[in-house]
């Protein structure tokens, strides 16, 4: 197992003992009636092999971008133990990522997990060039050799389609789709071994959105990565995921592989997402 | 008039400063810095930490830019010897203490000698990162990447960094530092340097360190290398040296010449001539 999650929970306000027990989908309120607290995540178990491609769908406020931001440490669970393969502590053993010290964490977010965000101006920084981002990541993740560090970001930016002769341009003088694929070169550019995507093609137009698609999904062909993609498009989730999970106030409601899901949903929650597809 | 004008608790928490900045190499150590006869900003950084350590024994020494007859130099040695009656010098090797602003001394220091750096900006990170709380996080998980940047998009628009002066250290494998606005050409001399090295920045109110026999390495590329000005061909018009760090001074005639930046090194050489 590449990620392994054990009852991460996500409670923002005071936390009392009844949280999580009287919130979720059976309750249809992330509210805890007791404390007031909202529970993003409740209780969630998730695993995820070399190579396998998660998708996490649900409506707004179900608590998925939360969940990506809790593997990726922009936020810390309040209960639970995330594993990561080849995060391990001294002995050897592997080690919870919440437990992680600073420079661990690093480590975690430069080496093995890298974030797509929705908005390319949370992935880049804006006082730095096209290449000047990815060798911030490659930098990052160990390289000091200029050349290597140059050619990594001239290789990705080809990847994605970008004109190598505009790498030293500023992001800011690119459009919002190439703003995203710039985003992907320097995700992709430390070799992760997980991809974190939180709405990669939302606000994009059609045209722009299918090409990147295709063009994750070639990339996840070819490097083998693992990856987790959330989306509210169930579109997005159909063409590049093997499996689903449907979140709903904080809770898993449903899970299996894609075609399963979208072909024939259990939950009412899920078929009412279904059914909705315009 | 108190001895070294410091009221004895002030020298005390510059000294105890001193202590913490030494144990931890390229570490920037707050302290409180005092009111002193000079405007901050000119030198009263490296004079506080001057005054906390200077005893009757020492010999001083105060150089800026090289030079030790310039207005600050000279004002600042007048006034460290008016209240501490030590002797003073402006050779660097009868010196035990130097106090210098922006150069380090041509001829290599001792042991048992202390360079004092007078430093306008301590915090290497400020250049890149804004702020102060979000640059200590960055230090404190020896997160330089940012400086990287700025060197890979040097090096890609202009082939090298542009950086002349102040150029960032590694010191000890650990900490990034600001060397004070030293020339390049002074950077590597930084380096497992025999003489204790102390920074003191007034102003910012911050002090640090480079114990003696450190490792202090500027920040370059694996595969490149780091150039340091080039002063090939020219030498100094009046000593003669070709191996010093020169001054580059035009005449009413427009006419170029070159003059050693290191005064008492350039003396030096002409004493010895005459032997």
């Amino acid at each position: 197992m590449i990620l392994d999650m054990r009852s991460v929970s996500k409670v923002f306000g005071k936390f009392c003992p009844n949280c999580l027990e009287t919130t979720g989908a059976d309750f249809n309120s992330s509210i805890c009636p007791t404390c007031k607290s909202v529970v993003g995540v409740n209780d969630v178990n998730l695993t995820l092999a070399k190579g396998e491609v998660l998708g996490i769908v649900g409506e707004s406020g179900s608590g998925k971008s939360t969940l990506l931001q809790l593997i990726y440490q922009d936020q810390k669970a309040s209960l639970g133990e995330i594993f990561v393969k080849e995060f391990v502590g001294v002995d050897g053993e592997r080690k919870n990522i919440l437990d992680a010290n600073l420079n661990e964490l690093s480590h975690l977010r430069n080496s093995l997990m890298s974030m797509i965000y929705q908005n390319p101006r949370l992935g880049l920084n804006y006082n730095f060039s096209a290449g000047g981002n990815i060798a911030e990541k490659v930098i990052m993740s160990g390289n000091k050799k200029y050349d290597e560090i140059r050619n990594r970001a001239l290789f990705f930016l080809e990847k994605t389609e970008i004109p190598t002769s505009r790498i030293d341009d500023y992001p800011e003088y690119f459009s919002g789709g190439q703003q995203q694929r710039i985003q992907i070169s320097k995700a992709l550019s430390s070799n992760p071994k997980i991809l974190l995507l939180d709405e990669p093609t939302t606000g994009l137009d059609l045209s722009v959105q299918a090409k990147i698609l295709d063009l994750i999904k070639e990339l996840q062909h070819e490097i083998g990565f693992s990856m987790i993609v959330v989306s509210h498009d169930l579109g997005v989730i159909k063409h590049l995921t093997d499996i689903t999970v449907v979140m709903k106030n904080g809770q898993i409601v449903e899970r299996g592989l894609t075609d399963q899901i979208l072909e024939d949903p259990q939950h009412p929650y899920t078929q009412l997402l279904v059914s909705s597809v315009l | 008039m108190r001895y070294a004008f410091l009221d004895e608790e002030a020298k005390k928490e510059i000294r105890r400063s001193i202590l913490k900045a030494i144990a931890i190499p390229g570490y920037i150590v707050g302290f409180a810095s005092r009111e002193l006869p000079v405007a901050r900003g000119w030198g009263t950084g490296g004079l506080q930490v001057t005054l906390a350590m200077i005893n009757e024994e020492d010999t001083l020494k105060v150089i800026d830019q090289g030079c030790d007859g310039s207005v600050n130099a000279v004002n600042i040695r007048n006034f460290i010897k008016s209240v501490t009656d030590v002797k003073t010098t402006t050779n660097t090797k009868e010196a035990t203490i130097i106090q210098t602003r922006h150069r380090v001394p041509e001829i290599e220091l001792q042991e048992k000698q202390t360079l004092v750096y007078q430093v306008p900006m301590p915090d290497v990170l400020e250049t890149v990162e804004p702020s102060i709380a979000k640059a200590k996080l960055l230090h404190a998980n020896a997160d330089y990447s940012k400086l990287w940047v700025l060197l890979y998009e040097d090096t890609s628009m202009f082939g090298d960094s542009r950086i002349s002066n102040r150029y960032p250290v590694m010191v000890n494998d650990r900490y990034a530092m600001d060397p004070s606005p030293i020339p390049k050409y002074d950077t590597l001399k930084l380096n497992n340097c025999k003489a204790l090295q102390l920074f003191g920045a007034g102003r910012e109110k911050k002090i640090y360190a480079i114990p003696p026999y450190t490792k202090v390495e500027p920040l370059k590329f694996e595969d490149r290398e780091f150039k340091v000005e080039n002063f090939e061909g020219k030498k100094c018009s009046r000593c003669g040296s070709q191996d010093s760090f020169l001054d580059e001074v035009y005449d009413d005639d427009g006419v170029t010449h070159y003059y050693c930046n290191d005064t008492d090194y350039c003396d030096n050489n002409l004493n010895d001539g005459e032997k």
